[in-house]
């Protein structure tokens, strides 16, 4: 017969073992990535200046990119990568390419140990706080680049070749430009010219007219409307500019500043009511709400619905599921109605793709050179030819010929005019905009969980929470 | 002889403890440590706040709502997993009718079922939680294709997406996913016990119930408790399925943020990774008070067999 005493033992083993097992990677992988080092990094020389090397880069300094490898893959970094190369025969060799989808996780205990890349585009779901980088000091000021002379023009600044609001995104709070915004991305509300087409309707310019397109659709089994519902931030991409549509500008500054009462003001109500009519008639896909993007849009692909708010990346995204003649596009808000105090295409366009420079890197300059490099029209062709995105700069796009999307959001930029908007809640304060206004209050309301009076006080709420949370650096629009 | 006693048993603990010091004690006071400071996690500069991370701790709803999860998920998933990992134990170990010649065995193929209800255990967690994504999908996912195939669309639901069943859906991964491994783990305990505790208690006339609840469980107590505190600590955990399989992550109106998760966004996501350690700090208290309660609870007299 077996003793008792040695159970006992091995149980007791376990029983500290597993308790170990839970507490022990819970907090040793916070605190192993704990302050180390210190912030005075060792910088290469400078190189010398000339018309060739405007940022004065060390011809034989190594470079060391980061890439986040996404939608837009890393392919046309490296291309560009090869030109600095070419550019700067001695590092050829010395420009170390990484690319990954998980920025934080691989960058974090860089930053904190103080070596830092030179370049890096912090994008993703694992995006670093771009708040709290700026906020703690961690980034190199692009001020330099941008008065440097453009590669293909030495007439004009690389600001001056920038699309309208790029370099405004990239500032904080006064001059410095903390990040360059690589991609141009159109949001709005995408659907296929083809599909609507075989419904024998139009694009909807008012609100009217799209229940009424809904209505046909549902007639035949096509829903009208979808969208990521185990990620319902993708909605504001359409609702933001409807907003700001209904009711100018100011509304959508006010909800950015964080200001009280913001969310109550009645245009938001009054999109919001549109919305949830949406939902209320039977307008969206059945199971949207537990959709991810990929899934809503391959729905969307296959006609099972007219309508998704989305940006350009969706084009290169959804390549693989598009039929052929499926024939991209990508429109502005319909107008409410005649009292809208912007006209109709009125969209959200701004830069996407952050490319920073951290305070520490190594080589700075190197960093900012290559960014130039990519800014350059020949960079900027072999971009949009390969992820179908526009660039940050203005043009590159003659000669090309566009994929349908492309075009259409090309169009759609031209037809807004001035009417682009630009809300900062998704650079400024990414948990508010995604978990809690996202996920928390619109996803609720258009899965038909909340009605819009409840969604604005909660929208509201999360909005005073986070102006009281002194942990979260606030910003203002100027 | 004796003298030389102490001094060899320092020696060869020295190691040992030196080890654990580093690897072990030291990362959980750093993390004491940093939950006192305004830490970003981003940058190696930050200063001493004082109380103020708890402070906010206290008085943060969503901390609260993990937390309910969890006490939810360590109330529910270790009793159904133990639960159910008892009865096929038993089930195939002595649940069987009496063949010939065996008074005691289990039901007829239990060794094939022992391998299917082992299976999930070498799936990783992350693949776990990846396919019962797709199974849980409203639109073409395997439930609600199901329920359209047998007439009952009518029960078909948002699964994931819906704040009042997501957190039951996780429920259902997690115990499927380690069930399996009690059986095992049961199975083995099972056959420790001799088989004329079971003979007797079969001449005497007791049924499958009276035999497991007179013989099996009393002496199988000292296997169940450790699985209890192991599966537990799986419920206080349960971070890996949050992160792949819910909307958002972290689940439509937050209904399935766990503590582990909300770790991860602190320090991932804001830039707050004071305020991420202090929840930490929350969470070894509960898993202590856990720990605590469930030792407590199950002490009682052991039997010597």
């Amino acid at each position: 017969m077996g003793s008792t005493s040695d159970v006992g033992r091995r149980d007791l083993i376990k029983r500290s073992a597993a308790l170990g097992l839970i507490t022990v990677p819970a907090m040793s992988a916070l605190s192993a990535c704990a302050s180390g080092g210190d912030d005075d990094s060792k910088k290469v020389d400078k190189g010398k200046k000339s018309a060739k090397n405007p940022l004065a880069v060390n011809e034989s300094a190594a470079l060391d990119v980061v890439i986040f490898d996404g939608g837009f893959g890393q392919q046309y970094a490296k291309d560009a990568e090869a030109e600095y190369a070419a550019a700067f025969p001695k590092t050829k060799g010395k420009v170390k390419h990484a690319a990954t989808q998980k920025i934080q996780t691989v960058l974090q205990p860089r930053f904190n140990g103080g070596t830092p890349p030179d370049l890096v585009d912090n994008s993703g779901a694992e995006q670093m706080d771009m708040g709290t980088l700026v906020a703690k000091n961690q980034l190199t000021d692009l001020t330099p680049l941008l008065d440097a002379p453009s590669l293909d023009d030495p007439k004009k600044t690389v600001r001056e070749t920038l699309r309208p609001g790029v370099v405004e995104m990239g500032q904080f709070d006064g001059k410095p430009v903390w990040i360059l915004y690589y991609a141009y991305t159109v949001y709005g509300v995408w659907y296929s010219k083809s599909n609507l087409a075989k419904l024998d309707v139009e694009y909807p310019e008012t609100w009217d007219d799209m229940l009424k397109v809904c209505e046909k659709a549902k007639k035949k089994g096509i829903a009208g409307w979808t969208y990521p519902g185990k990620y319902p931030y993708y909605l504001p991409f359409s609702l933001y500019p409807f907003i700001a549509k209904i009711g100018g500008r100011d509304v959508l500054d006010s909800i950015d500043n964080l200001e009280p009462n913001a969310w109550k003001h009645p245009a938001v109500k009054a999109a919001f009511e549109a919305y949830y009519e949406l939902y209320k008639k039977g307008y969206i896909l059945k199971g949207t709400p537990g959709l991810t993007h990929i899934e809503s849009q391959t729905a969307w692909n296959q006609g099972k619905a007219l309508f998704i708010p989305n940006g350009s990346w969706v084009e290169n995204e959804a390549k693989k599921t598009t039929p052929k003649d499926f024939q991209m596009a990508v429109a502005a808000p319909s107008s409410l109605d005649k009292s809208d105090k912007l006209p109709f295409g009125t969209l959200w366009a701004s830069g996407g793709e952050p490319f920073i420079v951290p305070k520490s890197a190594k080589n700075p300059e190197g960093g900012m050179e290559l960014l130039r490099i990519m800014l350059g029209e020949k960079s900027t062709k072999n971009f949009i030819k390969q992820v179908s995105s526009l660039s940050s700069l203005n043009g590159g796009t003659e000669g090309l010929s566009l994929p349908p999307g492309l075009a259409s959001a090309q169009e759609a930029l031209t037809k807004a005019g001035k009417n682009v908007v630009n809300p900062r809640m998704q650079d400024w304060y990414v948990t508010l905009q995604k978990q809690q206004i996202g996920v928390g209050a619109l996803g609720e309301m258009m899965a038909g969980r909340m009605t819009p009076a409840e969604t604005i006080k909660k929208c509201q709420k999360f909005a005073d929470d986070t102006a009281k949370d002194d942990a979260v650096k606030k910003y203002k629009h100027v | 002889m004796q003298h030389g006693k102490y001094r060899f048993i320092a020696g060869f603990l020295a190691l040992p403890v030196i080890l654990y010091a580093v690897f072990v004690i030291s990362p959980f006071v750093q993390a004491v440590y940093y939950s006192f400071t305004d830490w970003t996690g981003l940058s190696s500069d930050f200063k001493m706040v004082g109380f103020k991370n708890y402070d906010w701790l206290l008085h943060d709803d969503l901390f609260w709502k993990a937390v309910g999860h969890n006490v939810v998920l360590l109330l529910v998933v270790p009793l159904v997993t133990l639960g159910l990992g008892l009865f096929f134990a038993f089930m195939l170990n002595v649940g069987g009718r009496g063949r010939k010649n065996a008074a005691v065995s289990g039901v007829r193929g239990s060794g094939l079922y022992k391998v299917i209800y082992f299976f999930p255990q070498v799936l990783s967690i992350a693949i776990v939680a990846l396919l019962f994504q797709f199974t849980y999908n409203p639109r073409n996912g395997a439930i609600n294709s199901f329920l359209d195939g047998v007439g009952l669309d009518s029960l078909q639901q948002q699964w994931l997406a819906d704040p009042k069943l997501a957190l039951w859906c996780l429920m259902a991964v997690m115990v499927w996913s380690n069930v399996g491994f009690y059986v095992v783990l049961f199975s083995a305990g099972m056959s420790s016990i001799p088989r004329d505790f079971y003979e007797a208690a079969l001449l005497d006339g007791a049924n499958r119930i009276k035999t497991f609840f007179k013989i099996t469980l009393p002496l199988l107590w000292d296997t169940v408790q450790t699985g209890w505190i192991y599966m537990g600590i799986i419920a206080l955990d349960a971070f890996a399925v949050v992160q792949i399989m819910t909307v958002g992550p972290g689940g439509p109106a937050d209904s399935t943020q766990v503590m582990g998760y909300y770790v991860y966004t602190k320090t991932f996501h804001d830039g707050q990774a004071g305020r991420a350690t202090t929840i930490g700090v929350a969470m070894l208290i509960v898993t202590l008070i856990f720990a605590v309660i469930v030792t407590r609870l199950g002490r009682r007299e052991r039997l010597e067999y």
